[in-house]
């Protein structure tokens, strides 16, 4: 055992204890108290010492650990070998088993309602994320505004069978179509902006869209929101114990009625939507527009040369990604029932680009393993309430810190080059 | 007319806010080339912070109203550039030199951190705060039922602004801080062989925005009387806004930005609809954006390649 730096660290610990003790003592150590009378100011200077002391030892054991563990993170023993970057093969097999495992999770005797429930909510996340991995992940565009189609689907689904009547499959393609064209209309400005300049345009699209659901009463009905939505029907079979004059899907089938059916319902619809998701985006990167958008990223003024039209191209990417969000928030509005600005905040578009930046930028099966820690694990601790959203920032902090690149970081690429010929050696470039 | 000189005023204060927050934003950027997020969060802890001091000054009795003042200034200064130091060395200098969007997605989790910090420490209730600096100057009485009124509170605002404006371009343009950080700015690896301590450079930039953020927070306190834990989004956003309409990474594109972004939102809520404020100042951006694409004084991107 080689001996520990135990001054450094004992050294370390106790400054950043002090650091501690100091951030601590306005925000911690001092509380603002409403009364009758206006604001009073109340102490509670014990809560400085544990916060100080929480810092004190998380850091000793931080460098501790670091300290002991250093020379097997040399020898790459730590690495769990599904992170290490896995060839295509086995990221192949590990898709199909996912794929498996989502289709018979209802069939398991351990599934309850609750957990279908969160399962179904992280498969729309996984979905947006899938779609909003076109923009950022494959076109490389940095979009800080992808709720807002998530808001134009949910609207328009909501707002068409409302006032039309109109039930979820015919209004599934207008809004995606719909949250397409809201995509190219923010295309539009944004073609000659690079980067940041782009961010900042795109967060600014988010919150103009959720301003104008927000204050537009007569048609979005505002902060209320539009309630009693059109419930998803099986084919036109509703789930509903009896409907006159409508043959109900458990009559039609013959079973029992129960209200689970709906939920099973739902969980494979947003299943098949998240799939086609997946399997639009792995096959358009095999078309020349998809290798168009990662030329693209990868340098846009070779593209320019080559003859690739950026126009197009971004536009293109803008309008698909919106067009799975609109598919998305259309699902969002027939499984809540409900829809309200509310649940259209930035925070939201920053969830579903963190679970993309997360999985590492372009990988399928990285954005599902993103998904589950942002969105599912949070799910389980409801019970934590705020201290839920600081650990849950805090996460983000820690992965981003840990893995930079992301969780699978490895891009598999489109296309390989053929070896080299070993027959004509002198066509080698030397 | 009257009403026009008094929307003119009230713009003017708030665009002073937002461009004491813009610069915390523009230096960041200009120096690592990243948005810091959790900026407005700063901010948030700034106006907590001087809130607290305020009472904290009540409870020791100091009364005397320009000590007083000076006394929170300097607490919300110092702790909340603490703040700044901390979530640079934490979240941010791990993450330099790593892919772009790494220290984008650490900054946006930092603001979540900060944010919901505050309100587990604070509650989540709004804070209210009785008026400290009372009485007004009365411009013009023409029309009495408008009387175009600059508050003492106002002036104080625009005196304190000017003041650290000066300070400030004096620190960026005269100190030998200010040309390390300048060289930093145009290229880090070149300023780090020369024997510029980049590291802390950085650590400066972070510490002098947040130092800022801190005087813009305490001046919301003041001007509002109301805090609560969430103010740092709305204000962290429009403050982003005005950066990159000024130009990001410009010093003085940052407070013209300001002041624009407070005048239109002044304006738009006087004579248009008060709802949509913040659409006409993200329309007007997109719309500067389309003819400018690097802001008002931002300088044009030379691409070589």
């Amino acid at each position: 055992m080689r001996d520990l730096r135990l001054t450094t660290a004992f050294r370390d610990a106790t400054a950043a204890a002090l650091l501690a003790a100091l951030l601590a003592l306005p925000m911690l150590g001092f509380q603002l108290t409403g009364t009758a009378q206006g604001l009073t100011l109340d102490t509670r200077f014990p809560w400085v010492g544990y916060a100080a002391l929480t810092v004190f030892c998380g850091r000793l054991a931080l460098s501790l650990a670091g300290q002991i563990l250093a020379p097997l993170f040399k020898a790459k023993l730590s690495l769990p070998f599904l992170l290490a970057a896995p060839p295509g093969r086995l990221r192949n097999i590990a898709g199909w088993t996912m794929v498996v495992l989502a289709i018979g999770l209802p069939l398991t005797p351990f599934t309850d309602r609750n957990l279908l429930d969160k399962a179904t909510l992280l498969l729309i996340y996984v979905m947006l994320g899938w779609g909003l991995n076109i923009v950022v992940g494959l076109a490389g565009l940095l979009d800080l505004g992808y709720v807002a189609f998530y808001a134009v689907g949910a609207y328009s689904y909501a707002l068409l069978s409302q006032n039309f009547g109109l039930s979820f499959w015919l209004c599934l393609p207008f809004a995606g179509a719909l949250a397409a064209s809201f995509g190219i209309l923010l295309g539009f400005p944004v073609l000659r902006l690079r980067g940041d300049y782009l961010a900042i345009v795109t967060l600014g699209f988010g919150e103009i869209v959720r301003v104008i659901l927000l204050n537009w009463q007569d048609v979005t009905n505002g902060p209320v929101g539009i309630s009693g939505i059109q419930r998803p029907s099986f084919f036109g079979l509703p789930f509903l114990a009896s409907q006159p004059g409508h043959t109900t899907f458990h009559e039609f089938f013959g079973i029992p009625f129960s209200t689970e059916h709906r939920i099973y319902f739902l969980y494979y619809l947003i299943l098949a939507l998240a799939l086609t998701t997946n399997i639009f985006t792995h096959r358009i990167r095999r078309l020349p527009i998809g290798r168009a958008w990662e030329a693209l990223r990868e340098d846009e003024t070779a593209c320019r040369s080559l003859g690739i039209d950026p126009t197009k191209t971004k536009l293109s990417a803008f309008a698909l990604g919106a067009m799975f969000a609109g598919f998305a928030g259309s699902f969002f509005a027939t499984r809540q029932g409900f829809i309200s600005p509310e649940s259209f905040t930035f925070i939201e578009s920053a969830i579903i680009l963190a679970i993309v930046v997360l999985g590492g930028m372009g990988s399928q099966i990285g954005i599902v393993l993103a998904a589950i820690l942002l969105v599912g694990l949070p799910e389980w601790f409801r019970e934590l309430q705020q201290y839920r959203m600081l650990a849950f920032g805090g996460a983000m902090v820690l992965i981003m810190l840990w893995r930079p690149r992301g969780l699978l970081a490895n891009r598999e690429p489109t296309l390989r080059l053929p070896p080299l010929a070993a027959e004509n050696p002198g066509e080698r470039p030397k | 007319m009257d009403y026009f000189l008094q929307q003119l005023i009230n713009g003017l204060t708030l665009g002073a806010i937002y461009g004491l927050i813009a610069i915390g934003y523009t230096m960041v950027y200009g120096i690592i080339g990243m948005i810091n997020f959790a900026h407005g969060d700063i901010y948030m802890l700034g106006a907590f912070i001087s809130m607290i001091g305020f009472l904290l000054m009540g409870v020791l009795g100091i009364t005397f109203l320009p000590l007083a003042l000076l006394l929170v200034l300097l607490i919300a200064m110092v702790f909340t550039a603490l703040y700044g130091w901390t979530v640079e060395r934490l979240a941010y200098r791990p993450l330099r030199g790593s892919v772009k969007l790494a220290p984008l997605i650490s900054a946006i989790g930092m603001s979540i951190v900060l944010q919901n910090f505050a309100q587990v420490a604070q509650g989540a209730r709004v804070k209210p705060l009785p008026p400290i600096i009372k009485g007004s100057i009365q411009l013009s009485s023409a029309n009495a039922d408008y009387p175009v009124t600059l508050s003492y509170l106002q002036i104080v605002i625009m005196l304190v602004t000017i003041a650290l404006m000066l300070g400030f371009s004096w620190l960026i343009t005269r100190t030998s801080l200010g040309r390390s950080q300048r060289a930093t700015e145009q290229d880090m690896t070149m300023a780090a062989l020369l024997g510029i301590d980049v590291d802390r450079v950085v650590s400066t930039t972070f510490v002098i925005g947040a130092a800022l953020a801190a005087v813009a927070g305490l001046m919301v306190t003041l001007y509002y009387g109301v805090i609560d834990f969430y103010i740092g989004f709305v204000a962290g956003m429009k403050a982003f806004t005005a950066a990159v309409l000024g130009g990001i990474g410009s010093l003085p594109g940052a407070m013209l930005g300001g002041l624009l972004i407070g005048l239109i939102e002044a304006f738009w809520s006087a004579y248009f609809s008060i709802e949509y404020k913040d659409v006409a100042a993200f329309s007007i951006l997109i719309l500067v954006l389309l003819f400018r694409p690097t802001g008002l004084l931002g300088k044009p991107e030379v691409e070589k390649v």
